[in-house]
């Protein structure tokens, strides 16, 4: 198992994404087959259950150490993760203990059906023989996450660079079902199990943020104007009878989402369109942050499934049965899109993107000042000419946001507020990405409901690396969308920018820290209307 | 903490005549006092940091001195260079006052001696069973293949640490691998302490303006609060260590996209608390500085009458940027 620590310490140790790649690109050359199957099952939620009940561990470390059970777990509330939380209270080892990861995993799928005493047997010679890292990272191995910041994309990407397969290929065959025991990892890369051809995706069309005067686009009736929605940009691929779903971020996000596919089940083309994956319910659009309960989850619950039902925006169309569309006309594109939601019935979550009527510029920004009301970011500008480009060209696709003042941001250290609420930690200081490290651009307090404030609270609690007086340093790994009135350049901060009444717009849970604002980013709003 | 029949105070927050200074840490040692008294390795470092006028009176280890019938001892606290443990011993009833302690012996600091007491106050800074360190050799081993490592990638390793105490011990955990430079807070107690003719290895003065090439792929030793300088950005190739008992904790060391994070603490671990207190044989014991709560109870169900003390020690709200953080 030495490599697969070694390969833990490497990717945890970094927050560069890059870095994580090399270091899962190294293990993908260096280790087993066997090996390299496992490590995909494990950090694509493909393994197999846990075998031995987290309360037995519990039980059985407290044991050995003699410890009192308040005392383990005020010890775990400090670490915050039972895995090594344990790994941290057991004893320096007696032994030493040297399997590979699959024999670990062999072993550890065995112990699923054997008695209590058995696992009781074998969890401690486990414990014996492994160095707290590598105890770590067995009490992982029988249950619990990593955390370590691997997306699927990252697995992917590295899986990429070690074998010249195409990321969107390897994307749809790690998430294909497989398992295990009838695939070698030869097969896996090389998809034998999926057709690919079914699930391909196109690269998205991206839109910069509209940088001059409305009129100054040319005449409005070339134009085609409608809300930006604020949800998750997603691609449907419907071919030979199989859906799938890519998100923006190139991530299968299929099974996360059972009621898109059952609502196109009922179309019996086969197309690619282009649109807003949003949570819609009794016909209005709800606001992000109830989107957001219902991301990267393993199961949806039926309760979950009412409570935040999901619907889906289409924007634009890109094959049409078989064809690649892209390069025809927006116009065109929409005209059969048209067409394609017309031979239907739709079902109620499904949606077709509203064109917003208007004769003259000077009408756009009324409409756009609306767009909040039903929790629209702004408006999207598209040139009826335009061909749907892969990726980002300036020209012809806009958008226009309601505020463009908002960034995101990374909390660093978080204080006591006073009076009545000096229980919780109600103010925050905010930072952004400079070079390899951090800045801080903003403080903030108002924005958050109680609940998410007594959520932070806890985990400030147990996330504080340092204190002065009521301040704690955390780590910085809950990001935040911090909106603001203005910005100027600024020489009495730090970060060479005032921010003008800051505050928390939404606490961006699905955003990992790799994803914020650079300090660069954030001066480039200074300049932009 | 105030003594009544010896009108002084340990290690005091507010400004008094009469201060008996434990070690130079800025949440034990302040600013302000008529009179200091301290351990005579503390004295240089004393005035480096709080002033060159003070009035200060030095003590050995284990040499009493009577002050208002009141018998007073230093003993080695082990925890940075001139920390003491304070011995009080009035008709025959004696107090000891630990300020910080480690008793993990290193490679720099008078090692801590156990003291026979009727009462003990000790810290709780690591007062949990998932803090236990590492032997010296077995970090100094970590850090030189860490150093290795760097090198072999061209990369400048920076060690992250508190100016007083975590700084020096760096220096001694690395000492003869390659050159090493210092930040001029680092290197202007090093000269303090040197001045006073204690032994600590050789380094460099690491100056503002300093040149790229002279650094690359040595060894540099920086306060916290450097971080996010910009001398800290010019430092080339870095790879970056954080040096402190927090980084026990897996999640502390992704903290500030450091490199690494090497739990090397100045602070007694669980089983260093532990053994030192049993080694008190004291009859009560007072908790201070960190987990009072959860290690007085601990304390308690292993029958030593422990008390939880609420101090302002780790509580450090000094302005002063180099000391605002507590040290650990
Ligand atoms: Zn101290
Ligand atoms: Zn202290």
């Amino acid at each position: 198992m030495k490599a697969f620590s070694n390969l833990i310490s490497a990717i945890e140790i970094t927050n560069k994404t890059n870095a994580k790649i090399e270091a899962l690109a190294h293990y993908f050359k260096t280790a087993p087959d066997k090996d390299k199957l496992w490590l995909i099952a494990i950090f694509t939620g493909k393994r197999p259950p846990r075998p031995v009940k987290t309360t037995l561990m519990k039980e059985w470390c407290m044991e050995i150490t003699g410890l009192p059970e308040w005392l383990f777990l005020e010890s775990y509330s400090t670490v915050g993760d039972l895995g090594e939380t344990l790994a941290l209270l057991l004893p320096e080892p007696t032994g030493q203990l040297d399997l590979s990861l699959h024999e670990w995993m062999t072993e550890l799928k065995a112990l699923k059906s054997k008695s209590d005493d058995d696992k009781k047997a074998f969890v401690l010679e486990a414990w014996a023989g492994l160095d707290q890292q590598e105890r770590l990272i067995f009490n992982k191995l029988i249950g619990g996450s990593f955390r370590i910041g691997v997306s699927k994309k990252t697995l992917v990407n590295a899986l990429a660079k070690y074998s010249g397969i195409d990321a969107n290929r390897l994307m749809h065959s790690i998430i294909g079902k497989w398992s295990v025991d009838d695939l070698s990892f030869e097969a896996l890369i090389k998809g034998q199990h999926i057709n690919y051809d079914n699930s391909k995706l196109y690269p998205f069309c991206l839109a910069y943020a509209l940088d001059k005067e409305l009129d100054e686009l040319g005449e409005p009736e070339d134009w085609i104007v409608e809300q930006k929605w604020d949800g998750i940009r997603g691609q449907i691929v419907k071919r030979n009878g199989e859906i799938h779903i890519w998100s923006r971020g190139e991530e299968l996000v299929t099974s996360q989402f059972p009621e898109l596919v059952e609502a196109f089940s009922g179309f019996s083309n086969d197309f690619v369109i282009d649109g807003e994956i949003l949570a819609i319910k009794d016909n209005n659009v709800l606001l992000f942050n109830d989107l957001q309960k219902r991301l990267n989850r393993k199961n949806v619950t039926k309760k979950l499934l009412a409570e935040v039902p999901i619907g889906f925006c289409a924007y634009d169309m890109l094959e049409d049965d078989g064809d690649d569309i892209r390069e025809q006309s927006m116009q065109s594109r929409r005209h059969q899109l048209e067409t394609l939601f017309n031979r239907y019935t739709l079902p109620n979550n499904i949606k077709l993107s509203h064109l917003i009527a208007f004769k003259s510029w000077n009408e756009l920004p009324e409409i756009r000042s609306n767009s909040r009301q039903i929790n629209s970011e702004g408006l999207m500008l598209k040139h009826k000419n335009s061909s749907y480009h892969s990726g980002r060209k300036k020209g012809d696709w806009w958008k226009w946001k309601v505020d463009p003042m908002t960034i995101d941001a990374v909390m660093i250290y978080a204080q006591r507020g006073s009076g009545r609420r000096s229980s919780k930690y109600t103010d925050y200081t905010f930072a952004v990405k400079k070079d390899d490290g951090l800045v801080t651009v903003a403080k903030a307090y108002s924005g958050l409901t109680d609940k998410e404030i007594t959520e932070i609270s806890q985990w400030v609690g147990k996330n504080a690396i340092e204190r002065f007086g009521p301040v704690r340093t955390v780590k910085p790994e809950l990001v935040f969308e911090i909106a603001f009135e203005g910005i100027a350049f600024s020489k009495r901060h730090k970060s060479g920018v005032a921010l003008r009444f800051p505050r928390i717009a939404r606490w961006r849970r699905d955003k990992p820290v790799e994803d914020i604002d650079t300090i660069e980013s954030v001066k480039q709003l200074i300049t932009s209307p | 903490m105030y003594c009544q029949q010896g009108k002084f105070y340990l290690d005091p927050w507010s400004k008094v005549d009469h201060a008996i200074i434990s070690h130079g840490h800025a949440d034990h040692a302040r600013w302000g006092m008529k009179h200091y008294l301290c351990h005579t390795d503390s004295k240089a470092i004393l005035k480096q940091r709080l002033g060159k006028d003070l009035s200060i009176e030095t003590m050995p280890y284990n040499k009493p001195r009577t002050i208002n019938g009141v018998a007073v001892s230093f003993h080695p606290a082990g925890h940075v260079i001139g920390s003491a443990q304070i011995r009080l011993e009035y008709k025959g009833r004696v107090e000891v006052f630990s300020g910080d302690y480690k008793t993990q012996p290193d490679f720099i600091t008078t090692p801590f001696e156990p003291v026979k007491c009727h009462s003990f106050i000790t810290e709780s800074t690591f007062g949990l069973p998932i803090y236990r360190w590492k032997s010296e050799d077995a970090i100094q081993k970590e850090l030189h293949n860490w150093i290795g490592y760097n090198q072999s990638q061209n990369r400048t390793s920076v060690f992250v640490g508190y100016s007083l105490g975590k700084a020096q011990r760096i220096m001694s955990l690395i000492d003869g691998v390659d050159e090493v430079f210092v930040h001029r807070s680092i290197h202007n107690l090093n000269e303090a302490i040197a001045s006073s003719g204690y032994k600590i290895p050789k380094t460099q003065l690491l100056t503002a303006d300093f040149n790229k090439k002279d650094v690359e792929g040595k060894l540099i030793i920086v306060p916290p609060a450097m971080l996010d300088s910009r001398m800290f950005k010019r430092i080339p190739n870095a790879a970056t260590a954080i040096c402190s008992g927090w980084m026990q904790i897996r999640g502390n060391r992704r903290w500030r996209a450091a490199d690494a994070g090497f739990a090397v603490s100045d602070h007694a671990d669980w089983d260093g608390l532990i053994s030192a207190i049993k080694a008190t044989e004291a009859e009560e014991v007072y908790v201070t500085h960190g987990s009072q709560a959860t290690f007085s109870r601990y304390l308690n169900e292993m029958s030593i009458e422990a008390y939880e003390l609420k101090t302002e020690y780790g509580e450090e709200e000094l302005a002063n940027s180099e000391t605002k953080t507590a040290d650990a």
